[in-house]
Parts: structure tokens; C-alpha cells; sequence
């Protein structure tokens, strides 16, 4: 039962097949196998899951499901606020600390009728591409543990890709939901900014957040986007307009669309074997018509530059209210301003200390402009130069990363190696457009290579309709051995 | 020979907007109450949470704008100021930076017989911090042994004022931002007291030798909790910085702390580093787009401007001075001015009253006087029916703003009824004559100075009640007869 | 443009308590990645304004309508320290 699809296990329980509480059940006994592996979960809230479940077999016995999501096992990252129920966002300055308010996402889930199984383990605040940075310990890739499973939202990934929930949630800052979805061999999306309300998302960029779904086959992911997506007056980024509608036309194929390859996407420092599959994925969807060029965005070679100025800006000025005075930790000092840079001090980890120092450096006198002001044109510019391409084309595609997933600690002591792994991933969040990361095959090793296809803002239809098409194309169906049914 | 040293002084002001809720979120706006019971996510700084600003602050601040004559940014962003403060929930302020709401507007100032055009530089919006108590010895900063904070302040809006420096004396400060607190107390945005906090007022001071037009080096001062001791601390300071040039010394740039009970601004410690703000664009907040019609809506939605006011009270005949000086005045004492005039004041003899007598008590009140029009209006009737002198008439006014009661009632009480009655002060005329036939004849041989001294005496016989004018002429008819 | 951190200045804004050792480990961190970054200042932006929202828009505002706040003795129950009905710091350092 957990390796049911979300559409699976929903018209099971539409037909009163299965309940919700026999399905968490079974998803609970998955990640009590896997966990002491994988450690996907900072919490798993049994008792609320638990009444949950049963709330919604309730729901289903007096036929008032809440609609697709009904009965379902969900979890979210450990950076979504849920009332009463610890977020940590893997950082020792809240441990223990429990939000006396939901997220909007997790009230939106909540009011779909979905069960939340647990908090995944996550890159403190977001920031890493490995899990790694986690103060509570890494999360290990599902298809090897001596490899990580991406980051920053690692935890949702591997959680998803053993079955420990049949979908889950993220948040993506510069492609912390594709990148671990690629090395996890699971779908992960990142919609157009501002489609998802960040309400109660504890902010790492601003600008750049934006909160997506995780899960094995498109349709799913269509309806995890559209359990949560839809203006939100909480959050003033959010979009008032409509929700692009991509369930119609997921199947209606590739024929006649303009996809074009990036070329700065590819080349040196990206593995043969993501390379190559990359180019047999691409060859497929040209023998099924559709009209592939290659296309040139020379902004797309500074974008990491500018992501490594403005990233650590915003997150500078989010992370300042952790000081010790109304949550979290506190260690003591004589006077307040110690207090505060002492609780500081031990309460981040070194890789968002040196975000934090970077950001600030980049903002300080005399270096603004040089740093800060002038990375926030070059993403106007980089922009402006997507939305020419996307005059010509219907939809960008490239590797999601240009390796498969990496060994534990290979790159933790160089933070530049670490951040190029996201090379792929950052347009899309400088851009604010949406792109998804789906699993087209396993290099010689065994491990997933994602597939990443970028629209244009609110193009998520013909990004979904192409996603749709690559899914049957590659038909991948592999499985860790962890998610193998005993 | 010494230096003649002119003053240069810019005032930043701080507005509390009085709106139902707070700048950025839902929580109730409130003065006092239960500490930290109006607090949420986004007032607390919580993690996760977001700010939305607040559709009618934003309203109110672009008419705070346009009454000082602002031009309206078509387009505005707000700005994360960055500081770490244990009453700043988030350690940065949401505020503006470059792109202010409003910028470039002007207030008339008048003092005396002067009127002068002070430039406003710009107002902007941002949000209030929460409140720090800082427990120990007296409540002082730097001999706390701790601070509580309170949050039901924090994400109030706050609209800031910035002057350019274009004031030249301490008593002119006291006069714009008691201009300035009339205006905004007059629009409906704010509360505007300044003993409540509602609104701040901070200077920034500095002199420059007379005749030229280089900056001095110049200091901030905070603390001032009236427009008296505004204009006192303003005026202590430049003392201070003359003395200190006079000596040959020179002034520090630094903010310095006005002690009211020492009546002198005292040096506060502060790091090098504290003004590296660290500004950006607030990502959590769009842009903020005025459209022209929206503007011109606000604009006509404006009660009677001071200029504008000033014009309507010259055309009634009051005397330029005196209508500028009642332009500006507070809503309550216009209100007494108009309210009389209606019943039927001179508009003249009412406008003195107003900006003459009435103002002053104000002022030495440190609290609005609040007079009824239709008590006024009494006063003036009994003063043009030659019924109070002046001077009677002003000791009554004092009464009446004590107690209250009407402007008979009060000259009864304190007998200061003048006798006008003709036959009464004939009779008491003739009496004094027909006692002192010595002065009568001395009078009549030519001795006119002692017509003095038999006005005198008549007065003496009235208690002092009778009109001098009047008596004299009687004294005089029946002399020369 | 050469990278010169004082990176003890930037610890300070940041309020980051960091020993010695630790500032000279994150400023030669630093270094390296902003030599990298630096790649920015080679772009010509001229006619590019920093961006707002990626969906150009603008004015999002809330009604003037009070919300319930938080209840006082869970926002209280949060904090590491608490004195009757106020959060509690130990003193500042300046005036």
C-alpha cells in the first residue's frame, strides 16, 4: 500500500478498498523500516496522523471526502510552520520550538483532508544541497546510503522515493526541490513564484522561495500543486490570478512544441552519463515531433553569482530575528548584544553562518553596489533575456544536475563545489518560472538521473503536458531495494 | 572680535497613524493596555511569518503628503532597514529609503512678524518597535539590569517627516512642529500627542558662522516630551555648540540625549558602525504604484489647508499677523474662533482673542485651552458693550477657562463689571467734585494736570469699575460748564 | 574588484559572537566565493533595474480590519526567558 500512487490509493479509498487509516498504517511500517537508514524525518507525529486518519475515514464513511487529497499521507519539510507540532528547520536555534500557527500550505493540506504524517529533515534553513547541513544529522540517499540525497529538502525526497508518504512537500530557493528529487529518482517541481503562498515557509530568500510538491507520477504532482497553490491575502508576493489548469491537457503530447536544449547547460563539469540521457530523452521527444533547437542564454553562466549575492542577502536580513529574545535558543551574556551574538554563534551551523556573513558583507557599506545592486540587474537582465527565448520556444530543457547523487562529505569543505551542484537548478528561482525535475533512468552506479523542463511564468500547462510526455517516454518504474515491499 | 553664529536646525518627525489595525498585519492598534496581548506572527517576528501593508495608512500617509505639499511618488518600495535592537522583533525595520511615498514639500512657519518656507524633504511610511522597560535604577538605559519588552507597539504604522534643515532658531523649531502637529492632528491620521508618544519629534542641530552657507558639523538630539522642552533643548544645544566653537573646539557628530530636569542634552555612547543600515528592497512587499486619480481623490478629500485658511481669514479683515498666526492654530481654538463668529463676533475681536489671549493661556497651560465659541462670544459682547475693560476682561477669560462658566457669570463673581451706566457714574462724578472744591478750582485757574487726580479719585469711589475713558469725559463736561 | 573583508566589521552587523579563528576561517571562505561572485561585475546591465517580482506586479494591500491576535501565554511560553507578562533580555550595552 505504500507504494500506491496518490491517484491509486485515492480511488481505493473513494470505493472504501482501503482506509485512511490502514494506509497510514502501512506508510508508517515503511518508514519504521527505512528511517533508522534514511533519518528522511526530523518528527513523525503518530498521534496526529493518527486522528487525522481517522477523521478522514470519517469523512469518507459519511461520503464527504474533501476531494483527491482525502485520507492521503503527506509530509513537509521541516521548514513549513505547523501549529503545535515542532519546526526545526534543522537548525539547533529552534530546537524544541513548536509555531502557535499553520503555514498557509499546511492549512490548505489540512482543509484537503490529508494526513500529515511528519516534518522532514532538511539543509538548515534551506541552505545546502546535500541535507547534510542538517543539525540533526544528514539524510542518506535511498538507492545508496553512503550517498546524500540532494538538498536542501533531502528529507521530502527520500521520504517519497521509499514510500515512508505517497507525496510530500518542499520548499525551493535556488532548486532544493528538483535537485533532490533528481538524486532521490522521484518528480519534484518548483511552480512559477508566487503561485504557492509562503505564508508561514520559514524565509531563507524571499525573493527566490517558493514551496512544491515531490512525488512518483505526474498527475500526482498536479494534484499536490493544486491542493496548495492559489492567492493567499497573507502573502503579498502571491498572485491573484488563476491557477494554470494543466490537468486537461497533460496527455495531449509533444507534437509541435518548441523545446530547446540550453546550451550553457552541459559541457564540462557534467557527468557522461547524465549528459547522454539528457541527449536519448531529448532524441525521443523529437521522434514524437516535437521541434528541438538548441538556444543560447549567456546570462545563464553568471546566474550562480548572482544567486550566491542575492540568497545570502535576503537570508542575512530573514535570519536576524533569531537572537534569542522571543523563541528558540538563548545563550547567555552580560548584556543584550552579547546575548544575541552568542546565541548566534552556536545556534547556526558554519554554512549558514557564512551566508549569513556573506549576505552581510554584500549589503555593507561601500560594497552594495558592486555586489548586491548590481546582481539584482543582472537578474533583470537574465530575465529579460528568458523571456525573449520563450517568444521562440515553449519550453527550456537541461540535466537538473550535472552529476548523479554525490558520496556523504565529498563536498563539505568546499562550499563552492557544493553550490555548483544547484548550477542547473538557479534560472528557474532567479526568473521566478517553473520548472519540474523528473527521473528519466540510473547511471552504471544505480543511482536516478533527473530530467529538468523550465516554462515560462505561469507556463506550468505546457511544462506539465511535456513532463506527462518525458514520464512515458522514459517510463521509469525502478525502486530502491529500501522500498521494496518485505 | 567673535563670531556671529546662525543656527541651522532640521526636525525629524514620527507620526503614529491612529488606523483600527497595524501597518502589517491584523493585530489592534492600541496606546496602553495588557503588555504584548496585541502581538502575532508577523508583529512578533516569528518565523514564517509576512507582512501586507495596511490599504488606508497607505491612504493617510499620501494625505499627510499632499496638506505639506508633497509631490507623490508614482511609484514607491518599501526598504529593510537593518539593526539589531531587542524591541525590533524582526532586527530590521520595514521602512523607505530612496523611494520615499512623498518627497518635497514645504510648510510656512510664522514667528513674530516673520514667515518663513520650511522645506520638507520627504515623509515615508515604516513601523513602530515594541516598547522596552528598561528595570533598575530609575528606569535609566545605562544602569538597567534588564529590560522587558512589550510588543502591542511594534508594526504600528509610522509615518516620518524629515525637514530640510531650513530652521534658524529654537523657537521657530516649536512653531513648525506645533504647525506640523495641528496639520496632521487636523487630517484625521493620528492622535498627535506628544506626551502620549503618538508623535516623536527629534532634532538635528548645528551653527554656522552668520552670512555663509556651509553645514557645521551636526548633532542629533532625542528625548524632547513637549514643545517646550523641544524648544528648550534645541536652544541649550546651540548654546553648547557656540560655547564650544567660541572656545576654538570642535563639535562631534553624535546623538545626545535632552535631560529635561538638568536642562541640557547629555552625550549618548554609540558604536562606529550603527548607521550601516544595510538597506534593501523589502522582497516581501510589491511596489507600490499611485495612480494619478487616486492621488487627485486623496488631494480632494483634504479639509482647508493653513495657506488656504489664512487667505478666507485676511478677506474676513483680520490683520495678516494675526490670520496666519490663527491659520495654523489647533483645530480646537479655530473651532472657538469660528463658532463665535458665526454667533455674531466681529471676526476681528474674535481673531484676537483667539490668536492673542487664548493662545497664550494655551501655552502656559501646555494643554489646549478648551473654550466654548458661544462663551467667547459672551465675552465679546460684554466687552464691546463697554461692560469689562480690557484688562478685566482677560482675568475674566482666565476664570472661565478654569471653571467653565460664562463670561457674566465669572465678572459677577469677581465684580469686575464696569460701570458704564451714565447717571450712576454723574451721580459718583458730581460727589467727587462737590468734595474736593480745592482741585475744582485749582482746575479752573488752568491746573489741567489735576484732572488725573480727580479720575483717580472717582475711581477710588467705583472701586475701580468704572470706565476711565468715560469718566474723564464726564469730569471734563462738568468742569468746563 | 579586489575582495578586502574585515570580516570582524561584517561579524558585528551580523551579530555573530565568532572567535578569532573562526572569523579568519569564514573570511578566507569568503574570498574564494566572492572572487567567484565577483563574475557579476563583468556584465554590462546598463538599462537594467533591479528586479521586484518576477510577475511585475504591484499594490498588494489588506483591508484595515482587526485580526485576532495570539493568545498572550503561548507567545509568552516560547520565549527562553520571561518576566511576569514581558519578555526579558539582560541589559543593553549603550545608552
Amino acid at each position: 500500500m505504500a507504494d500506491l500512487t496518490i491517484e491509486a490509493a485515492g480511488s481505493a479509498l473513494a470505493a472504501g478498498e482501503l482506509s485512511a487509516t490502514e494506509l497510514l498504517e502501512s506508510v508508517l511500517a515503511r518508514a519504521s523500516l527505512t528511517e533508522a537508514d534514511l533519518h528522511s524525518f526530523l518528527t513523525i507525529d503518530h498521534e496526529g496522523a493518527i486522528a487525522a486518519a481517522s477523521a478522514s475515514d470519517e469523512r469518507l464513511q459519511r461520503g464527504e471526502s474533501r476531494g483527491p487529497l482525502e485520507g492521503v499521507p503527506l509530509a513537509v519539510k521541516d521548514n513549513f510552520c505547523t501549529r503545535h507540532l515542532e519546526t526545526t528547520c534543522g537548525s539547533q536555534i529552534l530546537a524544541g520550538y513548536r509555531p502557535p500557527y499553520d503555514a498557509t500550505a499546511v492549512a490548505r493540506l489540512r482543509d484537503a483532508g490529508a494526513v500529515l504524517v511528519g516534518k522532514t529533515n532538511c539543509d538548515e534553513f534551506a541552505m545546502g544541497s546535500s541535507t547534510e547541513n542538517s543539525a540533526f544529522g544528514p539524510t542518506r540517499n535511498p538507492w545508496n546510503p553512503d550517498r546524500v540525497p540532494g538538498g536542501s529538502s533531502g528529507g521530502s525526497a527520500a521520504a517519497v522515493a521509499v514510500g515512508s508518504v505517497l507525496g510530500a512537500y518542499g520548499s525551493d530557493t535556488g532548486g532544493s526541490i528538483r535537485q533532490p528529487a533528481a538524486l532521490c529518482g522521484v518528480i519534484g517541481f518548483k511552480p512559477t513564484y508566487g503561485l504557492v503562498s509562503r505564508y508561514g515557509l520559514v524565509a531563507f530568500a524571499s525573493s527566490l522561495d517558493q514551496i512544491g510538491p515531490f512525488a512518483r507520477t505526474v498527475v500526482d504532482t498536479v494534484t499536490l500543486f493544486e491542493a496548495v497553490a492559489g492567492h493567499d491575502p497573507l502573502d503579498a508576493t502571491s498572485y491573484q490570478g488563476p491557477v494554470p489548469n494543466a490537468r486537461p491537457t497533460l496527455a495531449e503530447g509533444v507534437s509541435g512544441l518548441r523545446i530547446g536544449i540550453v546550451r550553457e547547460l552541459g559541457g564540462e563539469g557534467y557527468d557522461a552519463e547524465v549528459a547522454a540521457a539528457t541527449s536519448a530523452i531529448v532524441d525521443q521527444l523529437a521522434d514524437e515531433g516535437a521541434k528541438v533547437s538548441e538556444v543560447s542564454l549567456p546570462s545563464f553562466e553568471v546566474a550562480l553569482s548572482v544567486y550566491y549575492l542575492i540568497a545570502p542577502a535576503e537570508c542575512s536580513a530573514n535570519l536576524a530575528r533569531f537572537d534569542g529574545v522571543r523563541y528558540g535558543l538563548r545563550v547567555p551574556g552580560e548584556t543584550v548584544e552579547e546575548m544575541m551574538a552568542r546565541t548566534r554563534a552556536e545556534g547556526f551551523g558554519p554554512e549558514v553562518t557564512r551566508r549569513i556573513l556573506l549576505g552581510t558583507y554584500a549589503l555593507s557599506a561601500g560594497y552594495y553596489d558592486a555586489f548586491y545592486g548590481k546582481a539584482q540587474k543582472v537578474r533583470s537582465l537574465l530575465i529579460a533575456e528568458m523571456a525573449t527565448v520563450f517568444e521562440q520556444t515553449d519550453v527550456l530543457v537541461s540535466p537538473t544536475s550535472p552529476t548523479t547523487a554525490f558520496e556523504l562529505g565529498a563536498k563539505t569543505q568546499d562550499p563552492l563545489a557544493m553550490y555548483l551542484s544547484d548550477v542547473c537548478t538557479i534560472p528557474a528561482n532567479l526568473a521566478g518560472t517553473p520548472a519540474i525535475s523528473i527521473p528519466i533512468g540510473l547511471d552504471a552506479a544505480g543511482l536516478p538521473i533527473g530530467f529538468q523542463i523550465m516554462a515560462p511564468a505561469l507556463g506550468e500547462k505546457v511544462m506539465f503536458q511535456t513532463a506527462a510526455a518525458v514520464e512515458a517516454l522514459a517510463g521509469f518504474d525502478a525502486r530502491p531495494a529500501m522500498a521494496v515491499s518485505p | 572680535m567673535t563670531t556671529a553664529w546662525e543656527p541651522v536646525i532640521g526636525i525629524e518627525v514620527h507620526v503614529e497613524l491612529s488606523t483600527e489595525s497595524k501597518m502589517f498585519c491584523g493585530c489592534e492598534v492600541t496606546f496602553g493596555g495588557e503588555a504584548n496581548t496585541k502581538v502575532c506572527p508577523t508583529c512578533l517576528g516569528l518565523p514564517g511569518a509576512l507582512p501586507v501593508a495596511n490599504s488606508v495608512a497607505m491612504d493617510w500617509i499620501v494625505r499627510i503628503g499632499l496638506a505639506l505639499q508633497c509631490e507623490v511618488f508614482e511609484r514607491s518600495v518599501f526598504h529593510r532597514k537593518n539593526y539589531f535592537y531587542a524591541d525590533l522583533p524582526k532586527n530590521y525595520q520595514i521602512s523607505q529609503f530612496d523611494l520615499p511615498v512623498c518627497r518635497d514639500g514645504w510648510l510656512d512657519v510664522t514667528v513674530g512678524e516673520e514667515t518663513r518656507r520650511i522645506g520638507i524633504e520627504r515623509a515615508h511610511m515604516e513601523e513602530d518597535t515594541g516598547k522596552s522597560l528598561h528595570q533598575g535604577d530609575g528606569g535609566r538605559i545605562h544602569s538597567a539590569t534588564s529590560t522587558l519588552l512589550d510588543f502591542n507597539r511594534s508594526g504600528v504604522p509610522l509615518v516620518e517627516i524629515v525637514s530640510r534643515p531650513d530652521l534658524r532658531s529654537a523657537a521657530e523649531a516649536r512653531t513648525y512642529a506645533q504647525d506640523l502637529r495641528n496639520l496632521v492632528a487636523e487630517l484625521g491620521v493620528s492622535d498627535a500627542r506628544m506626551e502620549a508618544g503618538s508623535i516623536r519629534f527629534d532634532a538635528n542641530v548645528s551653527v554656522r558662522p552668520m552670512g555663509t552657507d556651509v553645514l557645521g558639523t551636526k548633532v542629533e538630539i532625542k528625548n524632547m516630551n513637549s514643545f517646550r522642552s523641544l524648544e528648550r533643548a534645541i536652544a541649550s544645544e546651540i548654546d553648547r555648540q557656540v560655547a564650544l566653537l567660541d572656545e576654538g573646539e570642535k563639535i562631534q557628530q553624535e546623538t545626545r540625549h535632552w535631560d529635561e530636569e538638568a536642562g541640557a542634552t547629555r552625550s549618548m555612547r554609540s558604536k562606529e558602525e550603527s548607521s550601516d543600515y544595510r538597506y534593501f528592497a523589502e522582497p516581501d512587499l510589491l511596489p507600490l504604484v499611485f495612480a494619478a486619480d487616486k492621488v487627485e481623490s486623496l488631494r480632494a478629500g483634504l479639509p482647508e489647508l493653513p495657506g488656504d485658511r489664512r487667505l478666507r481669514l485676511e478677506g474676513l479683515g483680520i490683520a495678516p499677523h494675526t490670520a496666519r498666526a490663527l491659520a495654523h492654530a489647533d483645530a480646537q481654538l479655530r473651532g472657538t474662533f469660528e463658532e463665535a463668529v458665526a454667533l455674531g463676533a466681529p471676526p476681528m475681536v474674535a481673531a484676537n482673542w483667539v490668536a492673542g489671549e487664548l493662545t497664550a493661556a494655551t501655552r502656559r497651560l501646555e494643554t489646549p485651552a478648551i473654550l466654548d465659541g458661544r462663551l467667547l462670544f459672551g465675552l465679546i459682547e460684554m466687552t464691546e458693550a463697554g461692560q469689562l475693560s480690557s484688562s478685566a476682561a482677560k482675568e475674566v477669560l482666565v476664570e472661565m477657562l478654569r471653571s467653565g462658566d460664562e463670561a457674566e457669570v465669572v465678572a459677577a463673581r469677581l465684580d469686575l463689571i464696569q460701570i458704564s451706566d451714565l447717571s450712576a457714574l454723574e451721580a459718583a462724578v458730581t460727589e467727587v467734585l462737590n468734595s474736593q472744591p480745592e482741585a475744582v478750582e485749582r482746575y479752573r485757574s488752568g491746573e489741567r494736570k489735576v484732572l488725573g487726580f480727580l479720575v483717580g479719585m472717582v475711581m477710588k469711589t467705583t472701586a475701580g469699575k468704572a470706565d476711565p475713558k468715560l469718566v474723564n469725559e464726564l469730569l471734563r463736561r462738568q468742569l468746563e460748564t | 574588484m579586489p575582495v578586502d573583508i574585515d570580516i570582524a566589521y561584517v561579524a558585528r552587523l551580523a551579530r555573530l559572537g565568532l572567535s578569532a579563528e573562526e572569523l579568519s576561517f569564514y573570511r578566507d571562505q569568503l574570498g574564494v566565493i566572492l572572487d567567484h561572485a565577483a563574475k557579476v561585475q563583468e556584465v554590462d546591465t546598463d538599462g537594467f533595474e533591479a528586479t521586484a517580482h518576477p510577475l511585475g506586479i504591484v499594490n498588494q494591500f489588506r483591508p484595515d480590519e482587526i485580526r485576532p491576535s495570539l493568545d498572550r501565554d503561548e507567545v509568552l511560553s516560547a520565549a527562553p526567558a520571561t518576566e511576569g507578562v514581558y519578555f526579558v533580555v539582560p541589559p543593553a550595552l549603550e545608552d
